[in-house]
C-alpha cells in the first residue's frame, strides 16, 4: 500500500488542466488543445508508471486509498486497483489524448471544449477507481455533464434532442440505480462495494433485505430481484442493452466525431464496468435466477443492432450500432460466468475464459472503436462533413494508407484471428459455448452479421470504382499516420501475443470467476 | 360598628374629590371670568386647569391603603386598583391635551367639567365592589359621556350620536339595574363577594341565570361588545375627538375591570357553566363566549368596509372587546392581570390613534383612509407613531398588543387537559387575520410615496405642537416598552412576580 | 458569540435610521459590514467550540414570570447550522443588492431587521420569544415587497403577509395549547420537551401547529403565496424569502412541533408525507410550464422544500438530517438562482419572459451569468458533488422505512427537476443560436464585482457542503440523537 495517493492524483490531474484553461482567457484553439493534450498525456504517463508497479500475480486490491467521508451513511473515500479496473483505466488514459489529437477543437469556444474533455476524463478516471457506491456514483454523474454539453454545444442539427434524450435516459437510469443501492444500504448499512460483494456472495443480503424492508410486504424472494432490476436498469441504459439503447444512435450521430469516439470508446465501458463491479458481485443469485431472460436480452443486443446496421447509410450510425453489438459480447461473457453449472475446476476454467474474454473485449473494443471513428474523422475532414455510405467509393485507390488502417481496424472489429479483437471474442464464445450453449449459438449469427455489414462498409467506401468527386481525396498525412500508428500496434500486437493483455487480468479473473458464484 | 367616618372617607377618596373640585372651578372660571375671550384662549386655559387638577389627583393617589371594614369594604383600594386608577387619570390627561387645539364647541367650561366628572365616575367605578355604588358611578360616567358626545357644534351627527348613545345606554342601565335587583333578591346582599359565595351555595337557578345575563348585557354595552355595540360607530365618529378618545379608552378599561370583577367575584366559578365540548352547561361562561364570538366576527368583518378612520376604530373596538372578553372566561385570579393588560395596552394604542385623528382634523383633513395617504412623507414622526399604534392593534410583536392578545388567548382556553374552548381561540386568530388586513391598509396608505402618482392628502407637514408631539411619542414608546417588557405592567396589575412553581413530573 | 449576528443585525437596523442623507452609499456599506461581521462571528464561534447536542445558553432574562416566559437565547448544533446559513445568505443578499438606488437607507434597515428576526428565531429557546421573532419578520417582508418589488408587488405583498399571518395564527393556537396544556408553567423549550401534552390534544393540535409552520415552508396546497411573492420581491428579498424564511417554518416544525408533540407526529406522518410528495411533484410540473424565468425558480423552491417537508414528516434520524441539510442546501442554491435571475439577468435585460430572452443571446453577452446559472442548475438538480445530492439521499434513505412509494415518487420529482432545469437553461441562455447573426443583441453591462463575490460565496458553500457534508452532519446528528428529541424517538419506536 502506497503512502502517496497516486490514484487520487491521477484522477485530479485533469482538473489542473481545466483550471489553466479557465484562467487563460486569451488562449486560442491551438493553445487550448496543447494544454489539454499536455494534461492528458501527463495522466497517461502516471498511469503507465502505475502499471509498471502493478503486481499482476495477485488479485488483492492495490494502490488502495481509504478515508472516512460521511460516516452516517457508511460512505468512505475508497479507491483501489485490481484486474477489473486496470484495463479501463489504461483505456481512458489512452483515448482522451487520442481524441484530442485526431481532430482540431471546434472553432467555436475551443477552451470550453478542451476543458469539458478534461472534465470528462476526470469523471471517467474517478468512476473506474472508486470502490464505494456514493463515490462511484458521484463520478458517474460527473461523467454525464461534460458529455451532455459536448453533444449539445458542438453537435449536429439534431443535437438538442439527442443530448436531451441521452441525458434523461441516463439520469433516469441513475435514479433507479440510486434507489436500488439505497435499498442495499438499508440492508447492509454500508455502501462499500467490496463489502457488499462479500455479503452478496454469502447470500446474506437477501435475508437482511427481507427484514429491514419488511414493511413493503415483500419477502426475500421478491425484494432481491426488484432491487436487482432497478440497478440493472440503471446500468443497462449506459451499456446499452436492448431495449434501452434507443438514445445511442442519435447521440453518436449528432455528436462531433472526436466526442463520439469517447462516447463509444470509454463512456460505454462505464456501463459494462458497472455490471462487473457493482451488479454481478452483489446480486449473483438474482442473476442466476434471471439468467434466461438476461441472456435473451444479451443475444438481442448482439443480433438486433447488427441487423439494423445493415440498413444504415450514415457511417457514424452504422458504427454506432456496431458498438452496441460488440458490447453485447462483454455481457455475454459476464452472464456466462454466473450460470448454473456447479463450481469445479473444469467449469472454473471456462468461467475464467469467459470473464477474461469480457475484460479483454472491453479494452479491445475501446481501442477498436476509437480507431474506426478516427478513420471516420479523417474522412469527414476531407469530405467536408459528409459521411454517407453512398457518398464515397474507391477511396482505396486514392488514399491507400487510410484504407489500410481503416481496414485493419475493421478486421479487428470483425474478430479476425491475429488481430486483437479475436482474443476477446474467442474467449467469450469459448466460455459461453460451454456454460450457456443456447445463448452462444444464438449469438453466432451476430458474428456473421457483423462481418457482413463491416465488409459491406469497406466495399462501398474503399473498394469499387473511384467516385469522381473524390479524385483529389488526400491520403493520410505523416502526422496523422504517426498518430494512428500506436493504435494499429495495439490492435495487432495483442492478437499475436495475447498475454500482453491477459496478464493484467488473469490473477483477478481466477479469483473472481470463482468468487462471483453464490455460495461460500 | 361605626359608620364610615367622613374624614376617613375623604382621605380615601381624595383623588376623586380633587377632580370634582377642579371640575367646578374650571366650570365657574370659564362661565364667569373667561366668557369674553376667544375660544382658543378659553380652551387653552380650561385645558390647563384640568391638567393641573388631574396631575394633583395623581399626586394624591396612594397606591397602598390598608384594607379592612368600613370604607375599604365599599371601596376596594388595593394596589392593582389604585394603579389602574392612575392609568385612567393619565388617559384623561392625554385626552385633555388632544383637546387643546380643538375648536368644536363654545361651551368650553362645560366640556372640560364633564370630562373631569366622567373621569371621577370612572375612578369611583374602579374602586367599588358594591352593587349600588357600582350603579351610581356607572350612571355618572354614562350621563357625562352621553352629554360629551353631543358637544360638537358643527356636526349634526354629533347630536344624533349622543341621542343614540343615551337611548341605548338608558336601556342598558335599566337592564343592569333589573339584573342587580334580582341578584339582591336572590342573595340578600349588595357586596359582590357575598353574592358570589351565596350563589355558589345553590345550584344555578333560571332566575339566577337571568340575572347574570342581564347584568352582563348591561356591562357589555359599556365595553361595546356585539350585539350591544350599535351606539359605538356613531359615537366614535360624531363626538368631538377628545370625547371619543375618552369613551374608547378610559371607559373601556374600567368597563373591563368591572366585568372581571362582577363575573369572577360576583358570579364565581360555580355559576360558570361551560362553553367547550358539547353539550354546554348553562352559566355566565356560554353567554360571554357567544358575545365574544359575535363581537369578533361582526367587528372585524364590518371594519373591513370602513373608510372613515373613526368608524374603523369603532368597529375594531367591537372586535377587540370580543378578544378581551375571552380573557374573562377564565375564573382564576391570574386572568385579571391579563385582561387588564390587554385593555390598558389596547387603550394606549387607540388613544394614540385618536390623537393622530385629532391632529388631522385640526389641519382640516377628513380622517379617512384617503386622508392618511402619504402621511409618512409629510410628517414622519406622526406616521411612525400611527404605524406603531396600528400594528399593536393588529397584534404584531414586539408591540404590546400582541402580548395582550396572547395572554387573553391563554386564558380563553380551558386549563384542563381537554383544552375545550379551542374553537374560540381559532375564531379569534382567524378574525385577527382580517384585522391584520385592514390595519395594514392604514400603514400602507401612510407610506405611499408622492412620486407614485397618488397625491398625498396633506400639502404640507402637519403642524404639531410640542406638547402633542410629546404625548404621541410617549404613547408609542409606552406601547413598545410594554411589549418588550410586559411585566412592567403585569406586576402592578396583580400578576405574580415569581415564576410559577413547577409541579412534579407526571 | 453565536448570538452576535443577531445583536449586530438589530443594532444595524437601528443605526441605519441615523443615516442622514437618504441616498448615500453608507447604508449598503454598513449592511455589508454588519453581515460580514456576523458571518465572521459565527465562523469563529463554531471553530473555537464546535456546537454539540446540548444547547449552550447565550442570554437568559426573566421576562414574564407569571407565564414562565424568559428571554432565553441558546444554541445547539441545529441552531448554529441555521445561523450560519442565514449569515451566508445575508452577505450574499447585500452583495446582490449593491445597486439598489431607491431609498437604500430604508431598504437596508428593513433588510437587517429581517435578518435579525431570522437569527432570533433560530436562537430562541423560549416558545414566546420564538414566536415574537417569527412574527416580527412579517411586516419587513411586506414592506420590502410592496415598495421595492416588481410584478404586481402590492397584491403579492399582501397575499404573502396574509398567508404568513394566518399560518402564524395557527402556530399561535398551537403555542397557546402548549402553554396552557402543560403542567409546569414554563415556556422554556427544554422543559416543554420533557412534559408533552396529552395524546388527545395532540391529535388535533399537532396538525394545526405543524401545518401552521409548514405553510411558511411551502406546504401544498397552501404554497401559492410563495411563487407570487418571490417573483414580486426585489432580488435580495427573494433570496431571503426562498433562502431562509421558508426555512423558518421548517425549523419550527423540527424544533417545536415534532419534539413537543411526538405522538401527534407519529399519527400524522402519512398525511403530511403525502402532501409533501404532492408538493414535490406539483412544484416541478408547474415549473415545467412557466414562461417567466423567475416563476420557474419560485415553483422549483416549492418542489425543493417538499423534500424538506418529506424529511420532517418521515421523522427518522436520517430523514431529519436530510431535511436540515436540504434546508441549508436549498437556502444557498435558491439564493444563487434568484441572484442570477433577478440581479444578473433582469436588471440588465428588464425582461424575464423566456420567449424573449433568447434575443439577448445571453451565453455570449453574459457568459459569467450563464455559467453561474448552469452550476446553480446542476446543484438544484441534485447532481452529486453539490449539496443537494447529499441532502436528497439522506431524505430518501430516511423515508424508505416509512413508505417506499414516497421514495419512488420523490425520485420522479428529481427527474422532473432535471427536466425543467435543463429546459430553462436552454431557453434562457442558449436558445439564441438560431437567430441570424446580423440581429445583434444589445450589449449588456458586465458582471460587477459584488455580483461575482456573492455568487462565488454561494457556489463555494454548496460545493463545500456537497463534498464534505460531515462538517454540518457532525453538528446536526448529535442534536437529533440528544435529549430534545427523546420524546420523538420514543413515540416512533427508534
Amino acid at each position: 500500500m502506497n503512502s502517496l495517493p497516486v490514484l487520487s492524483l491521477i484522477t485530479l490531474t485533469p482538473l489542473l488542466g481545466v483550471a489553466v484553461l479557465a484562467a487563460w482567457r486569451s488562449a486560442e484553439g491551438v493553445t487550448a488543445r496543447r494544454i489539454a493534450l499536455g494534461t492528458s498525456l501527463l495522466v497517461l504517463a502516471q498511469v503507465v508508471a502505475l502499471l509498471v508497479r502493478f503486481d499482476t500475480d495477485t488479485a488483492t486490491l492495490q494502490f488502495v486509498e481509504r478515508a472516512s467521508w460521511i460516516p452516517s451513511l457508511g460512505v468512505d473515500y475508497f479507491l483501489g486497483l485490481d484486474g477489473l479496473n486496470v484495463l479501463p483505466l489504461l483505456l481512458t488514459a489512452l483515448l482522451i489524448p487520442f481524441s484530442l489529437a485526431i481532430a482540431d477543437p471546434p472553432a467555436d469556444r475551443p477552451r470550453l471544449y478542451c476543458a469539458l474533455i478534461l472534465l470528462l476524463e476526470c469523471g471517467l478516471l474517478g468512476n473506474f477507481t472508486a470502490l464505494n457506491f456514493i463515490h462511484w456514483f458521484l463520478y458517474w454523474e460527473i461523467g454525464l455533464i461534460p458529455a451532455w454539453f459536448l453533444v449539445r454545444l458542438w453537435g449536429g442539427p439534431g443535437s438538442r434532442a439527442a443530448s436531451d434524450q441521452f441525458f434523461l435516459f441516463t439520469l433516469a437510469g441513475s435514479v433507479a440505480l440510486l434507489i436500488a443501492f439505497q435499498g442495499l444500504f438499508l440492508a447492509a448499512r454500508t455502501f462499500d462495494l467490496i463489502r457488499l460483494a462479500e455479503l452478496g456472495r454469502a447470500g446474506e443480503l437477501a435475508g437482511t433485505l427481507a427484514t429491514t424492508l419488511a414493511w413493503t410486504g415483500l419477502d426475500a424472494t421478491r425484494l432481491g430481484p426488484l432491487l436487482f432490476l432497478a440497478a440493472f436498469a440503471g446500468l443497462a441504459v449506459k451499456v446499452p442493452l436492448v431495449p434501452l439503447h434507443t438514445w445511442l444512435p442519435d447521440t453518436y450521430a449528432e455528436a462531433p466525431t472526436p466526442v463520439t469516439l469517447l462516447l463509444t470508446g470509454v463512456l460505454s465501458k462505464m456501463g459494462v464496468y458497472g455490471f462487473l463491479r457493482l451488479l454481478a458481485p452483489v446480486f449473483p443469485q438474482e442473476i442466476r435466477a434471471l439468467l434466461g431472460p438476461l441472456l435473451i436480452l444479451t443475444v438481442a443486443t448482439i443480433v438486433l443492432p447488427a441487423l439494423v446496421a445493415l440498413a444504415q447509410t450514415d457511417l457514424k450510425r452504422l458504427l454506432a450500432y456496431s458498438s452496441i453489438n460488440h458490447l453485447g459480447y462483454c455481457l455475454l461473457g459476464l452472464f456466462a460466468v454466473l450460470d448454473a453449472a456447479p463450481a469445479s475446476p473444469a467449469w472454473d476454467r471456462e468461467r475464467s475464459a469467459a470473464l477474461s474474454g469480457a475484460l479483454v473485449q472491453l479494452f479491445n473494443h475501446g481501442i477498436n472503436a476509437a480507431m474506426l471513428f478516427a478513420g471516420v474523422a479523417m474522412i469527414e475532414r476531407r469530405s467536408g462533413g459528409r459521411r454517407g455510405l453512398e457518398d464515397f467509393g474507391g477511396l482505396r485507390a486514392v488514399a491507400p494508407r487510410l484504407a489500410t488502417i481503416f481496414g485493419i481496424a475493421l478486421f479487428a472489429s470483425l474478430g479476425l484471428p491475429g488481430l486483437a479483437g479475436f482474443i476477446g471474442e474467442f474467449l467469450v464464445f469459448k466460455g459461453a459455448f460451454a456454460l450457456v450453449p443456447g445463448a452462444a449459438v444464438l449469438a453466432v449469427p451476430g458474428l456473421f452479421l457483423t462481418a457482413l455489414f463491416l465488409l459491406t462498409l469497406y466495399q462501398r467506401v474503399f473498394n469499387g470504382p473511384v467516385n469522381p468527386a473524390w479524385k483529389a481525396f488526400p491520403d493520410l498525412t505523416r502526422r496523422e499516420w504517426l498518430l494512428l500508428a500506436p493504435g494499429v500496434l495495439l490492435l495487432v500486437l495483442p492478437g499475436i501475443l495475447p498475454q500482453l493483455l491477459l496478464r493484467w487480468v488473469n490473477a483477478t479473473v481466477v479469483v473472481h470467476a470463482g468468487r462471483m458464484l453464490p455460495g461460500p | 360598628m361605626n359608620g364610615p367616618l367622613h374624614l376617613d372617607l375623604l382621605t380615601q377618596l381624595l383623588p376623586e374629590a380633587v377632580l370634582v373640585v377642579t371640575a367646578l372651578i374650571v366650570l365657574l372660571l370659564d362661565v364667569r371670568a373667561f366668557r369674553g375671550e376667544s375660544i382658543a384662549v378659553r380652551m387653552s386655559r380650561a385645558a390647563w386647569g384640568s391638567i393641573l387638577g388631574l396631575v394633583a389627583a395623581l399626586g394624591v393617589l396612594r397606591l397602598e391603603i390598608a384594607s379592612g371594614d368600613g370604607p375599604a369594604a365599599t371601596f376596594l383600594l388595593q394596589g392593582p386598583t389604585q394603579f389602574l386608577k392612575g392609568l385612567v387619570l393619565l388617559m384623561a390627561l392625554a385626552t385633555v391635551v388632544f383637546a387643546i387645539p380643538g375648536r368644536f364647541t363654545r361651551h368650553v367650561g362645560e366640556f372640560f367639567a364633564l370630562v373631569l366628572l366622567a373621569t371621577t365616575g370612572l375612578l369611583l367605578l374602579a374602586g367599588t365592589e358594591n352593587l349600588l355604588m357600582l350603579f351610581v358611578s356607572l350612571e355618572l360616567v354614562g350621563l357625562s359621556l352621553y352629554a360629551l358626545t353631543a358637544f360638537h357644534d358643527r356636526r349634526p351627527e354629533s347630536t344624533e350620536a349622543a341621542l343614540k348613545y343615551f337611548l341605548i345606554g338608558g336601556v342598558a342601565a335599566a337592564l343592569t339595574l333589573f339584573g342587580m335587583s334580582l341578584l339582591y333578591g336572590l342573595t340578600g346582599s349588595l357586596q359582590l363577594a357575598v353574592i358570589g359565595t351565596r350563589l355558589a351555595a345553590n345550584p344555578v337557578s333560571p332566575l339566577a341565570w337571568a340575572a347574570m345575563v342581564l347584568v352582563v348585557a348591561g356591562l357589555g354595552f359599556k365595553i361595546a361588545v356585539a350585539p350591544f355595540h350599535l351606539w359605538a360607530p356613531d359615537a366614535y365618529q360624531g363626538a368631538p375627538t377628545p370625547a371619543a378618545a375618552l369613551i374608547a379608552t378610559g371607559s373601556k378599561v374600567v368597563g373591563f375591570l368591572l366585568l372581571v370583577r362582577v363575573v369572577h367575584i360576583g358570579f364565581g366559578s360555580a355559576a360558570a357553566g361551560s362553553a367547550g365540548a358539547l353539550p354546554w352547561r348553562p352559566g355566565w361562561l356560554p353567554v360571554l363566549a357567544i358575545l365574544a364570538a359575535v363581537s369578533m366576527l361582526v367587528g372585524n368583518l364590518t371594519a373591513l368596509r370602513q373608510s372613515d378612520l373613526r368608524r374603523l376604530l369603532a368597529y375594531s373596538a367591537v372586535a377587540q372587546a370580543g378578544y378581551g372578553v375571552l380573557g374573562v372566561l377564565d375564573p382564576a385570579p391570574e386572568s385579571r392581570a391579563a385582561v387588564l393588560y390587554f385593555a390598558v395596552t389596547y387603550a394606549l394604542a387607540v388613544l394614540g390613534a385618536f390623537g393622530v385623528v385629532a391632529l388631522l382634523e385640526s389641519a382640516g383633513i377628513e380622517p379617512t383612509l384617503d386622508g392618511v395617504t402619504g402621511l409618512a412623507h409629510r410628517s414622519p414622526l406622526v406616521a411612525g407613531c400611527l404605524g406603531i399604534f396600528v400594528l399593536s392593534l393588529a397584534g404584531i410583536p414586539p408591540l404590546a398588543g400582541f402580548f395582550g392578545k396572547f395572554f387573553v388567548l391563554l386564558h380563553a382556553v380551558d386549563r384542563g387537559a381537554a383544552l375545550d374552548r379551542i374553537w374560540l381561540v381559532a375564531l379569534a386568530l382567524g378574525t385577527s387575520a382580517i384585522g391584520f388586513y385592514y390595519y395594514l391598509q392604514i400603514l400602507k396608505r401612510s407610506l405611499i410615496r408622492p412620486e407614485s402618482g397618488v397625491a398625498p392628502a396633506l400639502p404640507l407637514p402637519l403642524p404639531v405642537s410640542p406638547l402633542n408631539r410629546a404625548v404621541l411619542v410617549m404613547l408609542a414608546a409606552g406601547v413598545l416598552a410594554l411589549g418588550v417588557a410586559p411585566k412592567l405592567l403585569l406586576e402592578p396589575l396583580g400578576a405574580s412576580a415569581a415564576p410559577p412553581v413547577t409541579a412534579a413530573a407526571p | 458569540m453565536i448570538a452576535w449576528p443577531l445583536y449586530l443585525s438589530l443594532f444595524g437596523a437601528l443605526a441605519m435610521t441615523l443615516v442622514r442623507r437618504p441616498d448615500s452609499p453608507l447604508p449598503r456599506r454598513l449592511a455589508l459590514g454588519i453581515s460580514l461581521a456576523g458571518l465572521a462571528a459565527i465562523l469563529v464561534a463554531v471553530i473555537r467550540q464546535p456546537p454539540g447536542a446540548e444547547p449552550v445558553t447565550l442570554l437568559r432574562w426573566d421576562w414574564i414570570p407569571s407565564l414562565g416566559a424568559s428571554i432565553h437565547l441558546a444554541a445547539d448544533g441545529l441552531s448554529a447550522t441555521l445561523v450560519l446559513l442565514t449569515a451566508v445568505a445575508s452577505v450574499a443578499g447585500v452583495l446582490f443588492s449593491w445597486n439598489v438606488r431607491e431609498r437604500p437607507r430604508e431598504f437596508f434597515a428593513l433588510y437587517l431587521l429581517l435578518i435579525g428576526a431570522m437569527h432570533g428565531v433560530f436562537l430562541s429557546w423560549d416558545l414566546l420569544l420564538f414566536f415574537v421573532f417569527y412574527e416580527l419578520a412579517i411586516v419587513p417582508k411586506y414592506l420590502l415587497i410592496a415598495f421595492w418589488g416588481s410584478t404586481r408587488r402590492e397584491y403579492a405583498a399582501m397575499k404573502l403577509a396574509l398567508y404568513s399571518f394566518l399560518s402564524s395564527a395557527a402556530v399561535l393556537a398551537g403555542i397557546v395549547v402548549l402553554a396552557a396544556g402543560n403542567v409546569p408553567r414554563s415556556l422554556d423549550l427544554s422543559l416543554l420537551a420533557q412534559f408533552p401534552v396529552a395524546d388527545r390534544v395532540q391529535a388535533w393540535a399537532f396538525p394545526l401547529l405543524f401545518a401552521g409552520f409548514a405553510v411558511l415552508a411551502g406546504l401544498w396546497p397552501f404554497h401559492t403565496w410563495a411563487p407570487t411573492g418571490h417573483v414580486a420581491a426585489p432580488t435580495a428579498a427573494s433570496m431571503l424569502l426562498a433562502g431562509v424564511i421558508m426555512k423558518l417554518g421548517a425549523y419550527g416544525c423540527l424544533r417545536i412541533a415534532l419534539p413537543l408533540m411526538p405522538e401527534g407526529a407519529r399519527d400524522w406522518r402519512f398525511v403530511f408525507g403525502v402532501l409533501s410528495v404532492i408538493g414535490i411533484l406539483w412544484g416541478a410540473l408547474v415549473a415545467l410550464r412557466q414562461r417567466d424565468f423567475k416563476f420557474v425558480i419560485g415553483y422549483s423552491s416549492v418542489s425543493h422544500m417538499g423534500f424538506v417537508l418529506l424529511g420532517l414528516a418521515a421523522a427518522t434520524p436520517l430523514a431529519l438530517s436530510g431535511a436540515v441539510l436540504q434546508m441549508v442546501s436549498h437556502g444557498v442554491i435558491a439564493g444563487l438562482l434568484f441572484g442570477v435571475v433577478g440581479r444578473m439577468v433582469y436588471d440588465r435585460t428588464h425582461t424575464r419572459d423566456l420567449n424573449e430572452l433568447p434575443n439577448f443571446r445571453l451565453d455570449r453577452t453574459l457568459p459569467g451569468a450563464t455559467w453561474i446559472f448552469i452550476l446553480a442548475g446542476f446543484a438544484s438538480m441534485g447532481l452529486p458533488g453539490f449539496s443537494g445530492f447529499i441532502a436528497e439521499v439522506h431524505v430518501l434513505l430516511g423515508t424508505w422505512p416509512v413508505s417506499g412509494r414516497f421514495v419512488a415518487l420523490a425520485g420522479v420529482g428529481i427527474l422532473l427537476g432535471v427536466a425543467y432545469t435543463l429546459r430553462t437553461i436552454h431557453q434562457a441562455f442558449f436558445a439564441g443560436d438560431g437567430i441570424p447573426a446580423d440581429r445583434m443583441p444589445p450589449p449588456l453591462a458586465p458582471l460587477t464585482l459584488p455580483e461575482k463575490l456573492g455568487a462565488a460565496l454561494l457556489i463555494a458553500s454548496t460545493l463545500a457542503l456537497g463534498l464534505y457534508p460531515r462538517v454540518l452532519l457532525d453538528w446536526i446528528q448529535p442534536v437529533l440523537a440528544g435529549p430534545h428529541f427523546v420524546g420523538l424517538r420514543r413515540s416512533l419506536g427508534l
